[in-house]
C-alpha cells in the first residue's frame, strides 16, 4: 500500500556544506517500510521545480512516525529543500519501490558513494537485527564527503576510501582493499560506475549482489514509464520494479 | 446539487473528469490514492498489437511548469491487457477507455477489433499522433487524408464509441477534426502533446534519447485551449479536453471553451488525487453560480 501524506519537518540537521539530513513525522502510524524503498516529494517551495523529487528512506524511527532522508543539494530542488524549516509541511508519497533483499545470520558487505549511503543506514540497521556480520564502504571524494561514520559504526566494521586520501585509504572506493576479502552478499548504492565496478568485482567473485539505482522520475508510481532501465526481461520501471535490482538481472553489467 | 452527467452519444459519463492516456497507467497504479469508481472514466497507457519496448532512457526532462517525454508508446500489447489488464479492472464502476496506438492501419484495425469483444470497455480512444507510420515516417494526426483514412478504417470494425485524440503539431487542428468527424469519430480529445526538445550545454547534447519528445503540463494549456475553443466551433461531435489542466477552474475553462469533458494527464504526477478534487472544485463552481447541469457550461465563453 502506498500513500500520500503530509509530513512535518521535526528536524533540519546541516551535515556538510551540501548535504542535510531532514527527519519527518507523520501524525498517524508509519506503515511497514523496507530498507531500499524511496518517497517522493513535493518542493512547493521551489517554483520551478514542477515534479516531484525522489529520494531513499534514510532512517525510520517508529516509536516516534519519524523517516528521515539524506540529501545532496545538486539543483534547485534540493537546495529549496535544505531551507525548510522545523515545522514546515511537505507532501510525501510513500513508501515506494521494492527494497533490499534482507539476508540472515551472513557476512555482507554494504557499499556507499557519495549520497548512495542514504538507504544504507536503514538497511545497516535491520540486517543487525538479522544477525548478520556488518561491514560497511564509505567512499568519497575527499573526507568531507565521508559522512555519518559514527552512524554506521553502530552496526558494524566502517571502511572508508577517499580519491585524494585524505582520510583512510587512498583512490577509489572500488579499489579499497576490504573488496578482497569475501562476502556472502554485497549491497551498494551510488553513482552509476561506481555500481558498475562493484558488479563486476561482484561477479568476479560470484558474489550476491543488490544495487539500487536511481533514474530519473517523473510519477516515482509506475505510470509514466519514464524511469526504465534494461533488464533481462526487458525495460523495468526502476520505481516500481527497483530501485533494488539484483545485478543479474540488469544488462548492464560488464 | 448539480448534475455532473454527461453523454457521449448513448453513454453515460457519471462526471465529466477522465484520467489522461499514458499518464494514468492501466489505473491499478493509482488505487491506493483514489477510488477509482469516482472517475468520470479512465483512459488507459496507449496499447498496440504487439508489445513494445519504447524508447530508450532517458526518456523525460523536466522544463519550466512542464515535462517533456520521449516513452515511445512502451506496453505488453493488446492480448496481455485482455488476459491480464481486464480480469482485474473489468468490473470498476466507471468507463474505461483503451487508447489504441499503432504504426500501420491494419495494427489499429486488428487492436480495435479485440476491443470490440471486450464487454466492459465501452469506448476506445484512437492516438493518432504516434510518429511511425508505414508510409513517409508522417504521423496519421498531422494530414487530414491519412486521419480520415484511419478513421473510416476503424469505423467499419469498431461498434462502439470511438473517440480520436488529435495531434497539435498541425498548422489548423479543426481540418482534422472535420475529417475524423466525417468519418464517423463519435468525440475527439485534444490536445497530445506538443513536440518539443530539451539540450544539455555542458555536453552539447540533446537531453532525450531521441532527441525531440513530447511537451506536457501547464505550459501547454493555453495552446490546449485555444484549439479546444477553434474546434468547438468547426465541429458538432463533442470534445474531450486536456493538456495543463490541474485543478478546477483550469478545468472549468476548458468547459467554456466548449471541451464537453475534460482529462487529467501530468497533473497525476504531481497528485494522483488530483481528478477527484477537480470533481469536487467543478461541484463547488456549480452550486456557486446556480448552474443545475455541466452541460449548461459548455462552450459559454462570452466574447463581448
Ligand atoms: C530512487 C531514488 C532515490 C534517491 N535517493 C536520494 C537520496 O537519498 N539522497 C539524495 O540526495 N538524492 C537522491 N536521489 C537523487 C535525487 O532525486 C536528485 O538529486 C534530485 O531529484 C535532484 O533534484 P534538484 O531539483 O535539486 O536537481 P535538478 O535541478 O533536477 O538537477 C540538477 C542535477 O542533478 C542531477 N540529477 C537530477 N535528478 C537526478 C536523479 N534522479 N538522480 C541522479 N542525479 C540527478 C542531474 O545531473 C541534474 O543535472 C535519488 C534518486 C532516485 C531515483
Ligand atoms: C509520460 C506520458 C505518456 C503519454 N502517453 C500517451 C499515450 O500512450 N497515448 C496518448 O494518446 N497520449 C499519451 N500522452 C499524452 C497525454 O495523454 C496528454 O494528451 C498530454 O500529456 C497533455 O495533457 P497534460 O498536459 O494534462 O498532461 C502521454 C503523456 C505523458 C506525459
Ligand atoms: S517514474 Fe513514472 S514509471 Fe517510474
Amino acid at each position: 500500500m502506498k500513500y500520500i501524506k503530509d509530513f512535518k519537518i521535526l528536524k533540519n540537521i546541516t551535515i556538510s556544506d551540501d548535504t542535510f539530513v531532514l527527519e519527518l513525522q507523520l501524525r498517524q502510524k508509519l506503515p511497514i517500510i523496507f530498507p531500499g524503498q524511496f518517497v517522493e516529494v513535493l518542493i512547493n517551495k521551489s517554483k520551478n521545480t514542477f515534479l516531484r523529487r525522489p529520494f531513499s528512506i534514510h532512517d525510520v524511527n517508529t516509536s516516534k512516525n519519524t523517516i528521515s532522508l539524506f540529501i545532496k543539494k545538486v539543483g534547485e530542488g534540493t537546495e529549496a529543500l535544505s531551507k525548510y524549516k522545523v515545522g514546515d509541511i511537505v507532501n510525501i508519497i510513500f513508501p515506494l519501490g521494492k527494497g533490499f533483499n534482507l539476508v540472515k545470520n551472513k557476512k555482507v558487505l554494504l557499499i556507499g558513494g557519495g549520497c548512495g549511503i542514504a538507504p544504507l543506514l536503514y538497511l545497516s540497521k535491520r540486517l543487525n537485527e538479522n544477525n548478520n556480520e556488518i561491514h560497511v564502504l564509505l567512499g568519497g571524494r575527499s573526507k568531507e564527503d565521508i559522512i555519518k561514520i559514527k552512524e554506521f559504526k553502530k552496526y558494524g566494521k566502517v571502511y572508508i576510501s577517499t580519491e585524494n586520501g585524505s582520510l583512510c585509504e587512498r583512490g577509489l572506493l572500488t579499489q579499497n582493499s576490504v573488496l578482497k576479502n569475501n562476502f556472502d552478499k554485497i549491497y551498494a548504492c551510488g553513482p552509476a560506475p561506481m555500481l558498475k565496478a562493484v558488479a563486476k568485482i561482484a561477479k568476479e567473485k560470484n558474489t550476491e549482489c543488490e544495487v539500487s539505482l536511481e533514474n530519473i522520475m517523473a510519477c516515482g508510481i509506475g505510470a509514466c514509464l519514464c524511469c526504465v532501465v534494461e533488464t533481462k526481461k526487458g525495460n523495468q520501471c526502476v520505481c516500481t520494479e527497483g530501485p533494488v535490482f539484483n545485478i543479474n538481472d540488469l544488462t548492464w553489467q560488464i | 446539487m448539480a448534475d455532473l452527467s454527461i453523454n457521449i452519444k448513448k453513454l453515460l459519463f457519471k462526471n465529466p473528469v477522465l484520467t489522461a492516456s499514458g499518464t494514468f497507467g492501466y489505473g491499478e497504479e493509482f488505487e491506493d490514492f483514489i477510488a477509482l469508481n469516482k472517475l468520470g472514466g479512465f483512459i488507459t497507457k496507449g496499447t498496440t498489437l504487439k508489445s513494445r519496448e519504447g524508447n530508450a532512457y532517458p526518456r523525460v526532462h523536466e522544463t519550466a511548469s512542464g515535462m517533456l517525454n520521449a516513452v515511445g508508446l512502451q506496453n505488453k500489447g493488446i492480448d496481455y491487457f485482455i488476459k491480464t489488464t481486464y480480469p482485474i479492472i473489468k468490473d470498476l464502476n466507471t468507463n474505461i477507455i483503451v487508447n489504441v496506438s499503432g504504426s500501420t492501419i491494419e495494427d489499429y484495425t486488428a487492436v480495435a477489433e479485440k476491443l470490440n469483444a471486450l464487454e466492459k470497455i465501452p469506448a476506445i480512444e484512437l492516438n493518432i499522433s504516434c510518429p511511425n507510420v508505414k508510409q513517409g515516417g508522417m504521423a496519421f494526426g498531422t494530414s487530414c487524408k491519412s486521419a480520415a483514412e484511419v478513421t473510416k478504417a476503424i469505423r467499419k470494425t469498431y461498434k462502439k464509441i470511438l473517440i480520436v485524440k488529435l495531434s497539435p503539431n498541425v498548422t489548423d487542428i479543426t481540418e482534422i477534426a472535420r475529417a475524423v468527424e466525417a468519418e464517423g469519430a463519435d468525440a475527439v480529445s485534444l490536445i497530445n502533446t506538443l513536440l518539443g526538445m530539451a539540450i544539455d550545454a555542458e555536453i552539447r547534447k540533446p537531453v532525450l534519447s531521441t532527441v525531440t519528445g513530447g511537451l506536457s503540463g501547464p505550459c501547454i494549456k493555453p495552446i490546449a485551449l485555444r484549439m479546444v475553443w477553434q474546434t468547438y466551433k468547426a465541429v458538432k461531435i463533442p470534445i474531450i479536453g486536456l493538456g495543463g489542466i490541474m485543478n478546477a477552474a483550469d478545468a472549468i475553462e476548458f468547459f467554456l471553451a466548449g471541451a464537453t469533458a475534460i482529462q487529467i494527464g501530468t497533473a497525476n504526477f504531481i497528485d494522483p488525487q488530483t481528478s477527484l478534487k477537480v470533481i469536487k472544485g467543478i461541484e463547488n463552481y456549480l452550486s456557486k453560480h446556480k448552474i443545475n447541469s455541466i452541460n449548461e457550461l459548455v462552450g459559454k465563453l462570452s466574447i463581448e
